[in-house]
């Protein structure tokens, strides 16, 4: 199965208000099996292998094997997530290829749950048949280019 | 058996969907209607964070044009994408798209999605139209922007709710139903507008692997026609339904390709090392006048590749190896080489983990390092997704003030986005003819059409009229299945075969054995012809027939029903337009081969159909391109 739970570490996220990957899975694959308290992938073959259960588990206690029918056994890609970066550990099929570790930001000088949608720029009419649309024209605009757009543009 | 409860909702701009247009248009609609006293309401089939598209994340954003700059206008994006799609495309929505979607992106930085940058502060180009980002939280970040514009404006947002109908009356749509995966309710919501962004179609085709990789698609899974039904279903006259998608992609896993093209300027060859593009070059004439535009349109690009395939002349490789020695060749000295392959591999990694990590998996697993050998691509299955080279979705009216007195009376009614139902707005995939909108220009599009919806709120500020008969008895259709489930799970020893119900898994499988074998999928080198596609129909039938007898265990394989029906419709489109369009226009995307040719003189047009569920019959419309750059 793509994404599988190893029982040891998965808690049910029962310290938690609702179970993490059944929360997060984008089709509605991971279930809470609430005999044993352990979480499970429901249906390997709708599975995208997105790494959102993955990500979200509090206990790392989900990975992915690869499709089994068609990828060759034996390696391994694991994710790190932190509230400003990902950190990947990518193992080779052969052990004589030395495993891979890369590190990438995820998000760049907005805290987490702060990212406050309107008025970065102020918009230039109030009027709902305008084509303006919130931030505009301000924001088509970066500091770097040297035109200046100071109305929505026609053809 | 189970009672769902009935849960009515009361909003003035329903949202259907939670990716990146239903984003887009949670925040632009949020911002107006907070002006105008309004409600907003979102409903997500998943949960925000991680719904959509772009799930996974993104290594790349496809759509900026970058008009500050003055090296791009409206005209060229227009050339780009009407040369892509063989001449059909609306280029007032596509323009509407590319003169706001700059201050999208920017959007996003000020949101805190990291955007590649070089040393003097520019971002950093993949090609001429995307650029590179972080984009493991892309998603994450655009849903938290939406989320926050939500509460500011008093709106609020459902997940876990799949929509399954639309509510019309007469020909305004007054809200649509669905029902909870997670408790046993069933969602009644009236609005006064009601905005469309659920998604593309996956899964209509049989993909190409069977095993537990089926789900292993290029687009996800989950995106499973639900915007093709709502429009179709709600009488909304639908374009470019023959408008498929086929991306050539990383064999297997299907990882993105983007990077390589462009940023690394890798070429792709055959077996013996012909660089197909260029062998088969004397073919270009055949698809002109797009078959020397530069770039070489995708299905174009995907045709030679096939040419060769057809040939005998795989596996197709694209030359990782090569392009990275280019690279790091062009160092100064040895140290910086070594540098600059670091960096190199690292970019190529990070282009699969950030938005395919299948693919690294299966390079890690068939012990791959791309600066050492060469890997295999190849075409993936058909999509239906308006928002990349493909163009399906719904006709929508244009803008007002970017259409000239020829256009004006063909492609504007009233309300950017909305559709031919009065009240229904689309945007995204929903969208039809106005492709290469991808991530960035889907959100800009949900966000043109939000701020359009408020505006025909505002125009027609009356209670939405629901007829509470029609909604019971909706209610009993859409909850059949978990009926006919419990009527006669008893009649046999084996839940699974059972000769009075059919279980939503064979029910996909059979729709895909039909669409493969007769619509042009994989197993016919995406060939077909009219007495095929007749025989297909033929076999809908049936199919159609026996979606009455859908039945299902529990919420989730009742949603499994409804996304199969959803496919289905989108799927019956597909064949009947097809069909009609009596030539062929995108070689690389299916070939009819009764009509090889493709026939400027009397199909540089769109193929538009209208269903009209009250006798089940699809119209089908010529409808004129008209340009307004050339």
């Amino acid at each position: 199965m793509p994404s599988f739970v190893i029982p040891d570490k998965c808690d049910g996220c029962k310290a938690l208000d609702k179970t993490a990957c059944q929360y997060i899975c984008p089709n509605d694959l991971m279930v809470l099996d609430k005999e044993i308290m352990k979480a499970y992938n429901r249906d390997p073959t709708m599975c995208w292998e997105c790494y959102s259960c993955v990500k979200i588990c509090p206990n790392q206690a989900i990975e992915v094997r690869g499709y089994a029918d068609f990828v060759p056994m034996g390696a391994k890609v694991t994710a790190m997530r932190s509230s400003e970066d990902i950190m990947w550990t990518l193992q080779f099929r052969d052990k004589d290829i030395r495993p891979k570790r890369f590190k990438f930001p995820i998000r760049r000088g907005v805290a987490e749950g702060q990212a406050q949608p309107f008025d970065h720029w102020p918009t230039g009419d109030s009027d709902l048949k305008s084509p303006t649309l919130m931030c505009e024209p301000a924001g088509l605009n970066t500091d770097r280019g040297p035109v200046k757009i100071d109305h929505v543009l026609t053809l | 058996m189970t009672q769902f409860e009935t849960v009515t909702v009361e909003t003035d701009l329903l949202i259907c969907g939670g990716g990146m247009a239903a984003c887009g248009a949670a925040v632009e609609a949020s911002y107006w209607a907070k002006q105008h006293g309004l409600k907003v309401t979102l409903v997500d089939k998943a949960a925000m964070d991680r719904s959509g598209a772009v799930a996974m994340g993104l290594s790349a954003i496809n759509q900026y044009v970058d008009l500050n700059s003055g090296n791009n206008t409206l005209k060229d994006y227009c050339d780009y994408v009407r040369n892509d799609l063989m001449g059909i495309t609306r280029e007032d929505l596509v323009a509407n798209i590319a003169r706001h979607v700059d201050s999208t992106v920017h959007m996003f930085e000020k949101w805190g999605l990291p955007i590649w940058k070089d040393k003097e502060g520019n971002y950093v180009h993949e090609g001429r139209w995307q650029l590179m980002i972080n984009g493991e939280s892309y998603k994450i970040i655009v849903a938290e922007a939406a989320k926050n514009a939500l509460k500011e404006a008093g709106g609020e947002y459902f997940e876990r709710v799949f929509i399954t109908h639309p509510l019309v009356e007469g020909n305004k749509c007054v809200g649509a139903v669905g029902f909870s995966v997670r408790e046993n309710k069933f969602y009644v919501f009236k609005a006064k507008a009601t905005l469309v962004a659920m998604g593309g179609a996956v899964h209509v085709f049989k993909p190409r692997s069977t095993g537990e990789g089926f789900g292993r698609s290029w687009y996800p899974p989950f995106n499973s026609g639900a915007s093709a039904f709502f429009t179709i279903y709600g009488g909304a006259e639908m374009t470019c339904q023959e408008v498929r998608f086929i991306p050539v992609r990383f064999k297997d896993a299907y990882g993105p390709v983007g990077a390589w093209f462009l940023l690394f300027k890798s070429i792709a060859t055959n077996a013996h090392g012909g660089n197909y593009m260029k062998e088969n070059a004397d073919e270009l004439d055949k698809w002109d006048p797009y078959g020397h535009v530069k770039p070489a349109p995708a299905n174009i690009r995907n045709w030679l590749m096939m040419l060769d395939v057809m040939d005998g002349k795989g596996p197709i490789y694209m030359q990782t190896a090569d392009a990275i020695k280019k690279i790091s060749d062009e160092a100064p000295d040895e140290k910086a080489a070594a540098k600059k392959l670091k960096e190199l591999e690292s970019e190529a990694w990070e282009d699969f983990l950030d938005m395919t990590i299948s693919q690294a998996i299966l390079w890690a697993s068939s012990n791959v390092e791309p600066e050492k050998k060469p890997s295999e691509i190849m075409a993936c299955e058909p999509y239906f997704i308006g928002s990349h080279s493909g163009a399906s979705g719904a006709w929508v009216s244009g803008p007002e003030d970017l259409q000239n007195g020829d256009t004006k009376e063909e492609y504007f009614w009233g309300y950017p986005n909305m559709t031919t139902v009065g009240g229904m707005f689309a945007a995204g995939d929903a969208s039809g003819a106005s492709s290469h909108k991808f991530s960035s220009g889907s959100f800009t599009e949900g966000r043109i059409s939000g701020k359009s919806a408020v505006a025909y709120i505002i125009d027609h500020n009356e209670a939405p009229q629901v007829d509470t008969a029609k909604v019971e008895a909706l209610k009993a259709d859409v909850l059949k299945p978990m009926e006919t489930f419990e009527q006669f799970k008893g009649a046999t020893t084996d839940p699974d075969i059972n000769p009075n119900y059919i279980r939503p898994q064979q029910f996909m499988y059979r729709l895909q054995k039909i669409m493969d074998e007769y619509s042009a999928g994989v197993s016919t080198q995406f060939k077909t012809n009219d007495m095929l596609l007749a025989k297909g129909l033929e076999l809908m039938t049936f199919l159609k027939e026996d979606a009455e007898n859908l039945a299902a265990e529990n919420s989730n394989e009742l949603m499994r029903c409804w996304e199969d029906v959803h496919r289905m419709y989108q799927a019956e489109a597909h064949m009947r337009s097809i069909l009609f369009r009596e030539e062929t226009r995108w070689p690389g995307y299916y070939f009819r081969a009764d009509k090889p040719k493709i026939d400027n003189d009397n199909w540089l047009a769109f193929c538009n159909t209208v269903y009209h569920s009250n006798t089940g019959e699809w119209e089908m419309k010529k409808r004129p391109v008209k340009y307004l750059t050339v």
